[in-house]
């Protein structure tokens, strides 16, 4: 059933010959071609501009006021490639590996494969764009290393890589908009898919500024929304990051793929009180000099200048001697939780832990006098030395430690807890990135494919940049080369009309309801269910209850949802209220899914499925495929499996020891 | 760090869209934390406006951690509030104290018509990045990476412009509402680089060109911008802007 | 207005260099009449500092065209302003000001020149010699409101130069980071000193720092025979 479309012969050939076999439209052809892309972020920004630059027609839609905001901003630590620049044995081969081990081996090989071989091209085309990467005396490039590997491939512009390559590719995209190739829809969001003849032809988009929908004809349509954490309420998502257009493609039959893979950041400020709308996230890139511990003693309220060395257990290093605080995600969030599920944790709310930078500034300190020629140097001047660097590489992210705690993480370690950050799961995709829809493309975090049950650090950026600059102008063509003929569908098709109508009819319902209960309180329930039961350690029992309740939840939700305002105009309220209908179905599903999958991978923890010191125990037997689940009604889904084929890689029991 | 909680008198700005005129209205807001983030005061407040079944305000917002640039209140007289350095959403409450006034207001600029309550339309800058703010490079012309080296002193100084976050806060309180500290941070972030070097001279005058089509007043060097950027970019990105622009005039680029 | 104020800034130097010989009275008994006389004489009867004299008057006009048009369109930039406005939390007064403090310098400009340019040039025109600029002056500045008037006229001046001189090699792009400092100080420098050079005319003829213009004017004429 599930028909993954990967070419046939050796890994490391098949991208290429894909290449070479794969479809092309003529110049000519492509300019009477639409392509409707959906979020502007690294993925659609790089879609839009590449698809504009072949000649496409592109209308690329986001919510935000600018293609500009698109969450992809947010994104600090970095982007590998392996350029190998830094002759430390990295190969395009080594960062398939590691992804692929990094994800827990339920990433497909092929893709991963092509992520990697495409990487350094990324970070050719992002510098000839001007991206601002940070740069050695030489002038070359610098590379700093990154959790869960052991050679440095991270390419970084401080603390704010995702800002640098999203403001490349969104002057890519607004040049394109200025050469009439792309037309670029703010302040727009998709609220439905227009199927015609079982492929995907359109969609329904709400003005978000009149309040009117909008028809859209498309001959293919690049789903590129990102990813759905939001669905925890609590995340380092954006605010208005959401599921609704990926959620929407599948109700219109585009499989859902291993929705419960749902990675856990273990470097965020922790939660300070209930009125708390999002969390934020501390790059990863801290963990490269930051030192992580919480007291030996339990509940001890000391400070933590107060406890001294002896008592401080620096326990990923402990567990972990290979690769210490440089742990992939997955492991460093459960460390963590463990830690203070056993009364270790730190600070007011004890559930934190400590990041400490003293140790990295002596190091830094005294590296710096020795350059200067001070070889015995005072403690003050290590420290006010050490403190220089350490500035310099991380002085953007502890500037906005302070601002949210107003602790100057110079003086006290930072406290720091894991946060919902990221999703592998999404949208089924095949390896030319085509959903089980025809025509219906998905790209970016909104996609499944590349991470596995776990993503690596700095890998998103290059998923998203890959699919957009140097996958989809390929795949799409190899699909639209059969469609030169089509013309333009007239958005009069009754299909349209009947899109739009439900799309209005499901808002006019939403309005009427006319309850008692806020969007944003159902939406905080929502998250924490999710959190609870489907957070970073998850049961049977846990699951099943939480299926109970999202029901129940969704039920309330759609009997008791209070919504001001008019359907006319401008109405957060009633965008909100949208996006969060759609996570609670979401919701429920990811709960089947986690329920389903009973072992524990990646993100994935199942606390049946551990070994004895507490690690994640996977179950390649039963369990080596991509749950790709299939709409069927309400509260009810089909299980497709894509069994996950290693001809290279040899699945082991992930250890970091 | 100690925290507190307050009570607060807030001045809003409502208006229902861009045609109509909007005005003040006052609200009371009680046991805010110190803790929270100035939106999160006004998520509090827009669940008591809800309550009473008023309409929520409207206002941009969404990364919430000062970088998506989406943010924009006025707040007692500046942008993004008291904090220097500081986008709305990261100031905390910590900044007022028990019993205190705060008039929040949009953007004030032509430029930047209010679209609904404290949200305006900022579109105009992506106009102007449209006019020339990028290096005409399609996915794939690019050569390996390391061919060209880049002093890193310039890639820094690069760097520090493109930190810009496109928020406005420059035209907001700006005295003309000149856009001048946005468009010479992208002037001076690409013609800081040599991949930006062949379209330097069209590119600002370009800029420029679309920057006063757009209805933004003139730079008259009050420095306000530089103060009140969140992202603190330079005034001396303004410099550079003047000095490209009389050098491109000179050598003959018009705007096209 | 940058370039405008630049050439300005300029006529400021040659102007205050000229009022500077006045000075030279403190040094010895009739030599800054001698002085200030002769320079008068040759800025009011050379060819070229009277093609300049034009060119001045056409770069005051320009400058204060500029300037005008310049507050009205910026103004015109925000059709609704704040309830509460910035102040001086993000710029200082001054900069924000230039409008206000070039009017007043304007203001004050119409006087002075109504004081000795106009009087100087047409007896220049219609009887072919100069006035005595020295008694003038005294004439002039033994009233108090005329002095004050002065005064202020030279510290609205003063501070119209603590931003337009900056203002306008940050404008023109000169005021490179290397040297953003050394301009600064100049142009603080030169915002003091030039206007203080200015206002110290009138309070030192009013306050009769400087000796009698009939005497002086006798001294001068004896030691010269």
């Amino acid at each position: 059933m599930l028909n993954s479309k990967i070419p046939a012969g050796e890994l490391s050939q098949k991208w290429s010959s894909y290449k070479n076999s794969c479809k092309i439209v003529n110049p000519a052809n492509k300019r009477s071609l639409e392509v409707i892309v959906i979020g502007t972020g690294l993925a659609g920004a790089s879609a839009a501009a590449s698809l504009g630059e072949l000649g496409y027609k592109v209308k690329a839609f986001c919510f935000q006021d600018s293609p500009r905001r698109a969450h992809s901003i947010a994104a600090q630590g970095g982007i590998n490639a392996a350029k190998n620049y830094q002759n430390d044995g990295d190969s395009v081969y080594r960062l398939f590996y590691d992804t692929i081990k990094g994800g827990d081996y339920r990433a497909r090989e092929s893709n991963v494969h092509r992520l990697a071989e495409v990487s350094a091209n990324i970070i050719d085309q992002c510098v000839a764009q001007g991206v601002p990467f940070a740069r050695e005396y030489g002038g070359m490039l610098s590379n700093r290393s990154f959790g869960g590997t052991q050679v440095q491939r991270t390419f970084y512009a401080a603390g704010q890589t995702g800002q640098q390559l999203l403001i490349g590719a969104y002057q890519a995209l607004e040049r394109q908009v200025a050469l009439g190739n792309v037309t670029m829809y703010n302040r727009h969001e998709m609220l439905d898919i227009v199927m015609v003849d079982g492929k995907a032809r359109g969609i329904i988009a709400r003005n978000m500024i009149t309040g009117k929908l909008e028809r859209h004809f498309g001959h293919a349509v690049l789903l590129c929304s990102g990813g759905y954490g939001n669905v925890f309420y609590l995340s380092t998502n954006a605010m208005g990051s959401n599921v609704t257009a990926t959620w929407k493609a599948h109700l219109k039959g585009a499989y859902f793929a291993n929705p419960c893979y749902t990675q856990i950041h273990p470097t965020c400020i922790p939660v300070s009180g209930d009125h708390q709308s999002k969390l934020t996230l501390m790059s990863e890139s801290l963990r490269n000099d930051g030192r992580i511990w919480v007291p030996k003693k339990q509940n001890d309220t000391r400070k933590a200048s107060e406890i001294p060395e002896e008592e401080r257990d620096y326990y990923l290093e402990r567990r972990y001697p290979a690769f210490g605080n440089l742990v992939p995600r997955d492991v460093a969030s459960r460390a963590a939780k463990e830690r203070c599920d056993a009364g270790y944790g730190v600070g007011t709310s004890k559930q934190a832990v400590y990041l400490d930078f003293a140790a990295a500034v002596i190091r830094y300190g005294t590296i710096e006098c020795g350059k200067v020629g001070n070889h015995n140097p005072t403690p003050e001047e290590v420290r006010t030395h050490g403190l220089a660097v350490v500035k310099e590489k991380y002085g953007n992210l502890f500037d906005m430690y302070a601002k949210i705690t107003g602790e100057d993480p110079y003086e006290v370690p930072m406290r720091i807890y894991p946060a919902v950050h990221y999703t592998m799961g999404g949208l089924w995709v095949d390896y030319e990135l085509m959903t089980s829809v025809p025509g219906l493309y998905c790209l970016g975090e909104a996609n499944f494919s590349d991470h596995g049950a776990n993503r690596l650090g700095a890998s998103a950026l290059m998923q998203g940049l890959a699919d957009g600059y140097f996958v989809i102008p390929y795949t799409l063509g190899n699909y639209l080369a059969d469609d030169i003929r089509t013309k333009a569908i007239p958005t009069d098709h009754p299909e349209f009309v009947k899109a739009e109508k439900e799309v209005a009819d499901r808002i006019n319902k939403l309005m009427s309801i006319k309850g008692t209960q806020s969007v944003e309180s159902l939406h905080k329930r929502l998250g924490k269910i999710m959190w609870d039961k489907c957070g970073m350690g998850r049961t049977k029992e846990g699951l099943t209850e939480a299926i109970a309740e999202i029901q129940a939840l969704k039920k309330e939700f759609w009997s008791d949802v209070k919504i001001p305002g008019t359907v006319e105009g401008m109405n957060t309220e009633l965008d909100k209220a949208n996006r969060v209908a759609d996570f609670i179905e979401l919701g429920e599903l990811m709960c089947k899914d986690a329920l389903n999958r009973a072992e524990s991978c990646g993100g994935h923890f199942r606390e049946e499925s551990q070994t004895e010191d507490g690690e994640a125990k996977r179950d390649d037997e039963n369990f080596m495929y991509v749950a790709a689940w299939q709409y069927n009604g309400d509260s009810d889904w089909i299980l497709h499996k894509e069994d996950l084929n290693y001809e290279v890689v040899h699945p082991s029991q992930r250890s970091y020891k | 760090m100690e925290h507190y909680n307050m009570n607060l008198t807030l001045k809003v700005w409502r208006q229902q869209n861009a045609q109509v005129q909007g005005s003040f209205e006052t609200y009371q807001v009680k046991d805010i934390s110190s803790e929270m983030s100035f939106l999160e005061m006004f998520d509090v407040l827009n669940e008591q406006l809800i309550h009473e079944g008023k309409e929520p305000i409207t206002f941009d917002h969404d990364c919430r951690e000062g970088i998506c640039g989406a943010c924009s209140m006025h707040i007692n007289g500046k942008a993004h509030g008291p904090w220097s350095g500081t986008t709305t959403c990261q100031l905390h409450m910590r900044a007022f104290k028990d019993g205190d006034t705060i008039v929040v207001e949009p953007w004030r600029a032509g430029a930047f018509p209010v679209i609904k309550d404290l949200m305006v339309d900022r579109t105009a800058f992506d106009r102007i990045i449209q006019a020339g703010g990028y290096i005409s490079v399609n996915t794939g012309n690019a050569q390996d990476a390391n061919n060209l080296p880049i002093a890193k002193d310039k890639a820094d100084e690069s760097f520090a412009a493109a930190t810009c976050i496109g928020c406005g806060a420059c035209v907001a309180s700006c005295k003309n509402s000149s856009a001048m500290l946005f468009l010479s941070a992208k002037v001076a972030h690409l013609a800081l680089l040599p991949q930006g070097e062949a379209e330097r001279k069209t590119r600002v005058v370009n800029m420029v060109d679309q920057m006063d089509k757009e209805g933004f007043g003139s730079c008259t060097n009050t420095g306000a911008c530089e103060a009140e950027c969140p992202k603190e970019i330079s005034i001396m990105n303004i410099r550079r802007l003047n000095s490209e622009y009389i050098k491109a005039g000179l050598s003959g680029s018009v705007a096209k | 207005m940058g370039l405008t104020g630049l050439f300005l800034i300029v006529f400021l130097v040659v102007h205050c260099y000229a009022n500077a010989q006045i000075f030279l009275e403190w040094l010895d008994y009739g030599r800054g009449y001698k002085a200030y006389g002769e320079i008068a004489h040759f800025l009011g009867s050379n060819p070229i500092i009277r093609i300049a004299e034009v060119g001045l008057f056409a770069f005051i006009i320009l400058h204060i065209v500029q300037g005008l048009m310049l507050t009205a369109q910026n103004k015109a930039k925000r059709p609704i302003g704040y309830n509460v406005a910035p102040g001086n939390s993000s710029s200082k007064w001054y900069t924000r000001s230039m409008g206000l403090l070039g009017t007043l310098i304007l203001m004050f400009l119409v006087l002075h020149l109504a004081h000795f340019w106009a009087p100087n040039r047409y007896q220049q025109l219609t009887q072919g010699h100069e006035k005595d600029l020295y008694l003038i002056m005294e004439e002039t500045f033994q009233q108090w409101w005329v002095v004050i008037i002065y005064v202020a006229g030279c510290i609205s001046l003063a501070w119209h130069l603590v931003h337009g001189f900056w203002s306008a090699f940050q404008t023109l792009g000169l005021s490179t980071p290397k040297y953003k400092g050394l301009i600064n100080c100049i142009g603080v420098g030169f915002a003091i000193i030039v206007p203080a050079i200015f206002a110290l005319m009138p309070i030192s003829y009013k306050l009769g720092w400087l000796p009698p213009a009939a005497e002086v004017a006798q001294f001068v004429k004896t030691m010269a025979h």
